[in-house]
């Protein structure tokens, strides 16, 4: 099988990011998931900057900087000022145990290479085999914000969903809009910065982050 | 239109001047609802003056990005912008001598319900697209509720308010799947729908849909639960308004529905009008006939009297569907002339019943009695209304009556085997119908104004004020024109049928005086001439009374029946005024009796009748709903992860079903 170097790269790279997502899946403490998000985005920079420079598109290489920036830099800085003043630094409890939690994502897995099948047939581009891997990605970001009962996590889960969907774009259509994705960008910052003064609120609140007290909020 | 719309702005610039002086009932009362009223009879004369004119449309520079707001004044628009007008003018002027300070909602938020009521329904038949029309339709919902919640302290008024706004909802989503249904594949302009060729099948979905929505608004069985709840809860001028002006802004959407959006007309369609028509005239009658509360007893006579344009409405379309233009325009004249008959002394008896209200502080029938000597100027002018409503000649509700009762007798030419023999016994249902409102009438003015007073307290009850009786006045002058020019009336009429049914009636053809709506041959009826006979008998009797008995007057104390200690309570009562019609429509009613037995030192009558419709339709409904958001709430686990769960499920389910 020949395939250009860098599509060789591209595909190595997509693997890293799909062996992070289990990573980050079967992580229990909050430290290591942040240093494992910080990773993912690096991950997700250097196949931006491939594609970006194996096909000459210019945007690509301002996505790229942007994702270096909010996703290796200001959010897992974020992430883990937030941590120290919360004191959260402990392990993370699962609601179901991690080997389930395994078994289900490899399942998903599979699940999202044969529905990405069809699309990436249709679509064009060098990085088409990849388009599985980044919905893989995207569900077991799902999953793992769906395992965690911890608000923390909960968010990291939702930032990496971001990353997959971010790589979904770039593998499909060489990404999206200028305009689009500055948009998203910025829609993930102010998401982040929400969900940080909702961390504090429910903190004061329940003494605790565990979400399983928000269940009182409930209609009787 | 320039007028029209000015005067719409007059209106909100009114009620917004009402929000900033709330409490300062001055301006309000003696500024403020007369300015409006002035509008209001310039908007009756711009509607009079577009009537014969061509049609005038307008886009106006509001409403969302690409999606303005599309006007339209055509002739039908006019007649009704007409009556509202024409209707809000006198109510408008009582209203001012009637909202005081210190009942419910403040004067000056009154002033801004009010005045954004009365423009929103004139918006309504103003509007040439459905997306301007259910704004408007829907800000007339919202701005009447309020209205009608003004005495909000009170639970049942809530009650009542919810009811309403929750069959206004309902009745708007069948109005907007109607227009979704009618708009084809192009925009939602009106002038879009006209050309728009339904299929048969979506048509007449359209048509029933339309049908449930506008029902609803008009208090068309089984949708009228609410008139009986929300016309007693609101201020009297504002049920006169919704009384007169709102159910009629139902009856122009069904009409421009059905004969000007669809372009076509299907006979059963006129049978379900007609059916659901008579249904509602004789449910409306039976009921107002045994209530013992004024205004319910007026609610119920509204419903009653929609079922009687409903009627004219489903003959019109019977009879345009056979190609029978002239007896159709005969029908929807014998509508038109009931709807803005209506709006007249509907209004007129709700504002009196206002005044008996603040004259006395009781609405209940059994409490009031013997008010035309306290309260002569609103005695007379209700009798105006009672005599107007009763349908006696020469008023106004005999015309409409009358023409109806011509559009009947032509029935028997249809050429369906069937509907040419059942539909003139249709007929006989509205001739009961007609004669027992005339009873429900002598019950009104009898308990309220003839008689004893019933309680002490009213020997206090005051006559109503200067601006009370201007509206009262106005209203009872309008009922008396309707019925002394109907020849005059039905030319304005006649440029509507001109527009929906390409037919006019043309009864200005014999002169003004012998209103013929079919050929002289026929019958012809001549209200000056009635009028001129009724003051000829009456002027005659008077003197022959006075010439041959009051030389030989004699008092003497009267036979007593043997028993000397009368006092007003033996009079007869509403609920005894009522009892035959209990009795004869027992199977309409769900009654329930408490009798006191025969040694009771405090003896205790009680009868409360309902609605089988309430037990039958809408508590199971209520039941059936409550249950399904039960199982509703089965989904709200208060879990984030479950909520994610579903999310994720959907989101597998997707992927699958897109492969």
């Amino acid at each position: 099988m020949h395939l250009p170097l860098a599509s060789q790269i591209i595909n190595l790279l997509a693997a890293v990011l799909l062996l992070l997502s289990f990573a980050m899946l079967t992580q229990r403490r909050i430290l290591s998931l942040i240093n494992l998000f910080a990773l993912q985005g690096l991950t997700l920079t250097l196949s931006t900057l491939v594609v970006a420079f194996s096909t000459g598109q210019h945007h690509l290489y301002y996505s790229a900087t942007l994702t270096f920036v909010l996703k290796v830099l200001i959010l897992p800085w974020v992430l883990h000022r937030l941590i120290r003043r919360l004191n959260v630094k402990w392990d993370v409890e699962t609601l179901i145990n991690i080997p389930t939690t395994m078994l289900v994502g490899i399942v998903l897995v599979i699940l999202a290479f044969n529905v990405a099948l069809p699309i990436s047939q249709l679509a064009g581009t060098i990085t088409k085999s990849t388009l599985g891997i980044a919905l893989a990605c995207v569900l077991l970001a799902f999953l793992m914000m769906i395992t965690r009962s911890k608000a923390v996590p909960q968010v990291i889960g939702f930032l990496a969903m971001e990353n997959g969907l971010f790589f979904a774009a770039t593998s499909a259509t060489y990404g999206m809009p200028m305009v689009v994705e500055f948009g998203i960008a910025l829609d993930v910052l102010v998401g982040m910065v929400i969900l940080g003064v909702f961390f504090f609120q429910i903190r004061e609140r329940f003494d605790s982050l565990d979400i399983r007290h928000l269940e009182k909020l409930k209609e009787e | 239109m320039q007028l029209i719309l000015g005067v719409i702005a007059l209106w909100l610039v009114l009620g917004i001047a009402g929000v900033f002086f709330p409490r300062n009932l001055l301006l309000v009362s003696r500024v403020l609802f007369p300015a409006g009223a002035l509008g209001a009879l310039l908007l009756a004369a711009a509607a009079l003056d577009a009537l014969g004119g061509e049609i005038q449309s307008r886009v106006l520079p509001l409403g969302l990005p690409d999606l303005p707001f599309h006007l339209r004044l055509d002739a039908l628009s006019a007649f009704f912008l007409l009556l509202l007008g024409a209707v809000t003018a006198g109510i408008s002027v009582f209203a001012a001598g009637y909202f005081r300070r210190g009942e419910g909602t403040p004067p000056g938020l009154q002033c801004l319900y009010y005045h954004l009521f009365i423009a929103s329904m004139a918006l309504v038949l103003l509007a040439d697209d459905a997306y301007a029309f259910m704004v408007f339709w829907e800000t007339m919902a919202l701005s009447s509720y309020f209205l009608v919640t003004s005495d909000h302290a009170k639970a049942e008024i809530r009650r009542a308010g919810f009811l309403y706004l929750l069959i206004a909802h309902v009745g708007a989503i069948g109005i907007l799947l109607c227009f979704g249904l009618l708009h084809g594949s192009g925009d939602y302009t009106f002038d879009n729908m006209r050309a728009v060729q339904l299929a048969p099948v979506a048509a007449t979905v359209a048509f029933a849909l339309a049908l449930f929505g506008f029902g609803a608004k008009a208090g068309m069985l089984p949708l009228h639960v609410w008139l009986p709840e929300a016309h007693p809860a609101a201020p009297s001028p504002v049920s006169a308004l919704m009384s007169a002006v709102m159910l009629k802004t139902a009856i122009y959407g069904l009409l421009r529905v059905l004969f000007d959006l669809l372009h076509t007309q299907v006979w059963w369609w006129g049978v379900v009008i007609l059916v659901l028509g008579l249904a509602t005239a004789l449910y409306g009658v039976v009921f107002s006939a045994v209530q013992s509360d004024m205004k319910r007893l007026l609610a119920y006579s509204s419903i009653e009297n929609i079922g009687f344009i409903l009627v004219g409405i489903g003959l019109a379309v019977i009879f345009q569907s056979y190609g029978m233009r002239a007896l159709a325009a005969l029908a929807l004249t014998a509508a038109l002339y009931h709807a803005i008959n209506h709006a007249y002394f509907k209004s007129l008896l709700f504002l009196a019943t206002g005044s008996v209200l603040h004259a006395t502080r009781e609405r209940a029938l059994g409490k009031l009695g013997g008010l035309i000597h306290r309260m002569p100027w609103v005695a007379w002018l209700a009798l105006v209304g009672t005599l107007a409503i009763a349908g006696l000649p020469p008023l106004n509700g005999f015309v409409s009556e009358w023409l109806m009762l011509q559009a009947f007798l032509f029935t028997p030419n249809l050429p369906h085997p069937y509907l040419n023999m059942l539909i003139p016994v249709a007929a006989a249902a509205i001739a009961l119908a007609t004669a027992l409102a005339g009873y429900v009438m002598v019950k009104f003015y009898g308990v309220v104004f003839l008689g004893q007073p019933r309680e002490p307290s009213l020997a206090s009850a005051h006559d109503a004020g200067t601006w009370e009786r201007a509206g009262l006045v106005w209203l009872a002058a309008g009922c008396i024109a309707l019925g002394i020019a109907p020849v005059a009336v039905i030319g304005v009429i006649d440029s509507v049928t001109g527009q929906l049914l390409g037919k006019t009636l043309g009864a200005s053809a014999t002169g003004w005086m012998f209103l013929t709506p079919i050929g002289p041959e026929r019958a012809s009826y001549a209200p000056l001439l009635f009028l001129l006979g009724i003051l000829a008998v009456w002027l005659l009797t008077w003197l022959a009374v006075r010439r041959f008995y009051h030389g030989r007057v004699r008092r003497a104390p009267p036979w007593d029946c043997g028993f000397p200690a009368q006092t007003a309570r033996m009079q007869d009562t509403a609920e005894g005024f009522g009892q035959p019609i209990r009795q004869v429509f027992e199977p309409f009613f769900r009654m329930q009796r408490e009798l006191p037995t025969p040694f009771d030192a405090a003896p205790r009558y009680r009868v409360s009748v309902e609605d089988h419709l309430w037990y039958w339709l809408y508590l199971p409904l209520a039941r059936v709903t409550n249950a399904l958001t039960r199982v509703v709430t089965l989904l709200q686990r208060g879990r984030i992860s479950v909520y994610l769960m579903y999310s994720f499920v959907t989101l597998l389910v997707l992927l699958l079903f897109v492969r």
